[in-house]
This record gives C-alpha cells, sequence and structure tokens, in this order.
C-alpha cells in the first residue's frame, strides 16, 4: 500500500464542483453543514452566491433542489450518505425521482468506512435505497480520477441521480488519461481474468486488484470489474463475466441486501444462469464504531477476505 | 370601494362558484378524494389565478411566471378546475379524476399536468420546494413571485419548519405562503390533534411578515396579496380564516367530508344549494 497515491474522493469532487461552476453558470450547490467534510467548501469560496448553505435541515434542502432545478438550475446537494438518503426519502421519492427532477445527491461518507463515529453516521442501505427508486440513476466511484469524471458527467447529463463516495482517502486506481470513455451504465474491466469475476465499485475495487495479485500468485485468474454505475446496471457485462469466468463475487462496502450484489443476483437468476456466485458485503447487521481498517476486517470487507472467499467459492 | 370594484369582486365569487360545483361532480364521479379541504381552498385559488398572478395558460413554462405550489395537495380537485378553468387544459379532463391513464391523479403531479409545479401530496414539502423557485429567482434576478398554500393540519410536519426557517434566513421577499386555517384535520379539530396556536405568534418567531384575513373574502385577499408582495426583506404568510366544506351547508366545519366524496344525494342537494349561490349572486351583476 505504502507506495500507492492515496487522494481523497471528496477533494475530487470539490475540484470537479470548481470546474463545472465555471462551466455551468445555472449550477448550485447546497450543503446542510458539512461542507467542509463533503468538500463543497471549495466551491462555496469560488462561488459564493450560488453557494446555499441550507443548514441542519436536510428535508428542506432536498425538496428545495428540486425546486431550484424546477427554475433550470443544476443542483449538486451534498451531505453525508446517511442524511442524503434515509433521511430524506421521502422527499427524494416525491420531489426528485418522480418528479424527473434535474438534482445530483453527491452523498460523502458512505459505508462503514467513515469509522469511529458508528452506526448512526456509517450508511450500509443507501444503494438499496436509492436503487428501488424509478427514474434514479445511481453511482459510486472508486477512486478521486473516477471521481471527478463521474460529477462531469453527472452534470452534463439531464435526471435524477444519486452518487456516493467513502470519507478515506482512497489509492489511485486509474490515471488522468484512462477513463476518456468512461459511460454511466457501464461497467468498467479494470484487469482480465478467467477463474473468476470480482464485481465491486466504489471502495472494494482497489481491495479487489490486491486479492487479484495474491490470487495471481496462486495460479488463480480474477477479471476485476469497477461497477461504478449501479443503475441502470451493466447487465451485458454481468452476463460476459457469467459466460466467460467460473465464479463471480460482488463485493461493496454496503447491505448485502439490495445493492450491487442483489442487482446481480436478480440478473443471474432471471437469466437462469447457473454460476458459483456469493455477495461481500455487510451481512443485514448494523455495525459499530472502530478504525476503518478494523471494522473491514471484522466485517469481512477486505483483500484477504476477498481471496480466501474466491478460493472457497472455486474450490465448492 | 366603487361600485365596479364590487362587481369585480362578484364576478370573482361566481367563478368561485362554478369552481365549487366542478369540485362536487369530480369527487361525485370518481367516488373518491377531499371535499373539505377543496372547497375551504377555492377563494384563495380564484384570487391568485383569475387576478393576482402573472401567468399564461398558454405557456405554462414560461420562466418569469409566478409561481403556485399546494403544498396540501389533497386539494388537488380545487387546483385542476382552476388550472382548466384558466385555460392550461380542456375543463372535459376533470371529469377523468383519478381514473386510469388520467393525467390527473389523486394529488398533483408535475410531469403530467400543465400549470402544477410540484408533485405534492405527501404533507410538508411544497414550502421548500417554494424556496427553491424563490431562491432561484433571488439569483437570476426575476421579478416573479412564488406562492405556496399549506393546510393548517400539514404544519404539523417538521419539514414546514426547515422550510420556514430558511425562507427567513435568505429573507425570501418573492415567497408568499397560505395557510388554509380551517381547523379540521382528519381526526378532528387542529387544536385537539396537535395544538397549532398561536399560528400567528409561531410564523413570527420564524421570522414571517404575518397576515390574517377572511379567506373566503376574495376582496381581502387580493388586498393582502398585495401587501405581501410589498413587503420587503422577509417572506410573508396569509392566515386565511376559513370554513372546511365552504359552500356546501352540510359539508361546512364537519370533518366526515375530509376525504369521503358525496353520494348522490348529497350531490344533488350540494349543486342545488351552489346553483342557488349562483344565481344570487348573478342577480347582482
Amino acid at each position: 500500500m505504502s507506495n500507492k497515491i492515496m487522494v481523497n474522493p471528496r477533494n475530487a469532487y470539490g475540484e470537479a464542483l470548481i470546474e463545472l461552476g465555471k462551466k455551468y453558470k445555472n449550477l448550485v450547490v447546497l450543503d446542510a453543514d458539512l461542507s467542509k467534510s463533503t468538500k463543497t467548501i471549495m466551491f462555496a469560496k469560488k462561488y459564493p452566491k450560488r453557494f446555499l448553505e441550507m443548514g441542519i435541515a436536510e428535508a428542506n434542502m432536498i425538496t428545495a433542489a428540486a425546486g431550484l432545478a424546477s427554475c433550470g438550475k443544476i443542483p449538486f446537494v451534498s451531505t453525508f450518505a446517511v442524511f442524503a438518503t434515509g433521511r430524506v426519502y421521502d422527499q427524494i421519492r416525491m420531489d426528485i425521482a418522480y418528479s424527473k427532477a434535474n438534482v445530483k445527491i453527491f452523498a460523502t461518507h458512505g459505508g462503514i468506512s467513515v469509522g469511529k463515529d458508528g452506526v448512526s453516521h456509517q450508511m450500509i442501505e443507501d444503494i438499496a435505497l436509492m436503487r428501488v427508486l424509478p427514474n434514479m440513476t445511481v453511482i459510486a466511484p472508486s477512486d478521486a480520477i473516477q471521481t471527478g469524471k463521474i460529477v462531469h458527467l453527472m452534470a452534463e447529463k439531464n435526471g435524477p441521480m444519486y452518487a456516493r463516495v467513502g470519507r478515506a482517502n482512497a489509492p489511485l486506481i486509474y490515471g488522468k488519461n484512462d477513463l476518456n470513455d468512461i459511460e454511466l451504465g457501464k461497467g468498467m474491466t479494470v484487469e482480465t481474468g478467467s477463474d473468476i469475476s470480482i464485481i465491486a465499485y466504489g471502495t472494494m475495487v482497489e481491495p479487489a486488484l490486491e486479492a487479484r495479485k495474491i490470487l495471481s500468485k496462486e495460479n488463480i485468474k480474477a477479471r476485476v470489474i469497477d461497477m461504478h454505475t449501479i443503475k441502470p446496471l451493466d447487465e451485458k457485462l454481468v452476463l460476459k463475466c457469467a459466460k466467460e469466468t467460473n465464479a463471480i463475487i460482488t463485493a461493496e462496502e454496503h447491505s448485502v441486501i439490495g445493492g450491487l450484489g442483489a442487482a446481480v443476483a436478480e440478473i443471474l437468476a432471471e437469466k437462469n444462469i447457473s454460476t458459483k456466485f456469493l455477495r461481500m458485503g455487510i451481512k443485514d447487521i448494523f455495525c459499530e464504531s472502530g478504525e476503518p481498517v478494523d471494522l473491514l476486517e471484522k466485517y469481512e470487507l477486505n483483500t484477504k477476505h476477498m481471496v480466501k472467499n474466491a478460493k472457497k467459492l472455486l474450490k465448492n | 370601494m366603487k361600485v365596479h370594484d364590487t362587481k369585480k369582486i362578484y364576478k370573482l365569487d361566481l367563478i368561485a362558484v362554478k369552481i365549487r360545483k366542478h369540485i362536487i361532480e369530480m369527487l361525485y364521479k370518481s367516488k373518491s378524494g377531499h371535499p373539505g379541504g377543496s372547497l375551504s381552498a377555492v377563494d384563495a385559488l380564484v384570487a391568485l389565478y383569475f387576478v393576482h398572478m402573472k401567468h399564461n395558460p398558454k405557456k405554462p413554462c414560461e420562466p418569469n411566471r409566478d409561481r403556485f405550489i399546494l403544498s396540501k395537495g389533497h386539494a388537488a380537485p380545487a387546483l385542476y378546475a382552476v388550472l382548466a378553468e384558466c385555460g392550461y387544459f380542456n375543463v372535459k379532463e376533470l371529469t377523468k379524476l383519478r381514473t386510469m391513464n388520467s393525467m390527473l391523479q389523486g394529488h398533483p403531479v408535475c410531469t403530467y399536468v400543465p400549470g402544477v409545479e410540484a408533485s405534492t401530496g405527501s404533507l410538508g414539502h411544497g414550502l421548500s420546494f417554494a424556496n427553491g423557485v424563490a431562491i432561484a429567482g433571488k439569483l437570476d434576478n426575476k421579478e416573479y413571485n412564488v406562492y405556496a398554500m399549506l393546510g393548517d393540519g400539514e404544519t404539523g410536519e417538521g419539514q414546514i419548519w426547515e422550510a420556514a426557517a430558511v425562507a427567513s434566513h435568505y429573507k425570501l421577499d418573492n415567497l408568499t405562503a397560505l395557510i388554509d386555517r380551517n381547523f379540521l384535520q382528519i381526526d378532528g379539530n387542529t387544536e385537539d390533534v396537535l395544538r397549532l396556536e398561536s399560528v400567528r405568534d409561531r410564523w413570527n418567531a420564524f421570522g414571517w411578515n404575518v397576515i390574517e384575513i377572511n379567506g373566503h373574502d376574495i376582496k381581502q385577499i387580493l388586498d393582502s396579496l398585495n401587501k405581501a408582495n410589498a413587503h420587503k426583506r422577509q417572506p410573508s404568510i396569509i392566515i386565511l380564516n376559513t370554513t372546511k366544506g365552504k359552500g356546501v351547508s352540510f359539508m361546512e366545519n364537519n370533518v366526515d367530508f375530509h376525504g369521503v366524496p358525496p353520494n348522490e344525494m348529497e350531490r344533488n342537494l350540494a349543486i342545488e344549494e351552489l346553483n342557488l349561490a349562483q344565481k344570487k349572486l348573478e342577480a347582482l351583476l
């Protein structure tokens, strides 16, 4: 890990907002007293008039964003993932998803690796909550470079969108020019392999790449997919993985219920595809306070457990 | 008040009667919906759409239009009837309320109905939506005003008070809320279900300019809307003291007609009463 360049995706979000603020005069940013954490403060400093501090009043913030969108604005709305989804579900449902409002919810502090704040601030249900809403695009970028690209794509394309990143610094996976062809709704094959596919998003892509290295030493060839868009899901790519490799593992910092693992399972079942399959995620429990690295170990969401699971799955 | 002003008001009262007749017919036909809160909201809607607001039914998306948001979305029949009578869509559509394949859903949907600004029905959202519209107007230096009608029971929702705080903080003087203060909600009197008084003091405390009037007196409504627009550096709220079920004697102040439509006999009686009111007004013109 030591030789990897660590960059915080939140900073990439802040920087992208500044670029987009220049490009789109109708772009506005809303935050609920967390601008220093979500990094919308970077936009606030550059474009103070277009930054709307909405206070600790998330429900109002979400619906107000829909009102702004109805007047032609492109609102980016940010807070922690737990407050950006569960707390304001009804507002997102009625005012954004059902109303097809051009609102971009960009949440930070997704998953359990938020760490010591505990369950009140960890969010492992957001992808499920957003995925079930018609009209909603659901995204989770994996590193800072991808985050920047995706924030641009979100602004360019009309419609309701939800994106989440974690809190922690994340190792860079991509170079500046690796993502020129990136598209929402199209998964990326980061590394090829023919024995097993690890389909992951967000904070789980990099551990999957590490797992691939370890597995290759044991002559297991793992393919790593960065499924940055969970909805609409790249079904073709999932089916391709099922066809070309002997097993599929999904990995996400999210409940095993309702997220990427569930989405992949639904496709495999409906297409009558029988393959070895395992969902890695939080196993329908609430977690606890702790160092991110310790949490990910206890709740079995790291490279070590990916390697273990891959070997076990292939052996069965 | 001058004679021609009086006649102008009578004409508006006449439109209000017509809207009330639409409401009764729509609810009777669909066999569902909310008569009480639709009837209490009519006069304010008529004042807004037929006089006060700057809007063009032929251009419902015109960027400089005034906006109205029906936060108490269950009064949809009143809004639909007003929009149809203004010319946003054919009056014949009204008979399709709450039926399959109709754009007139049980609660208003902005993506379906021309003139509907926000999809409401889940209480507590409308004032927040209006905040967004008002902030956008300020950012773009637009002249438009935004109006949001709240139910009195609806202000039990916490989101209303988030919105109240934010509107005041941002000094949204292009925003006027109207509260349909009919004192009734499904489970009974608002003061028994969840006390709201003093409504005036609450909004005052949140930094709003509060105006209180008879919510069925169109002259008073128009005057108060002008006052609200003229008031600067604060959002305004007009407390419309109203009667739930207004205009149909047996529905007035009768909580049983919150969400129950009239049966055939009730519909006939109601239309009879409204026809009588119509004749009285016509005689004055």
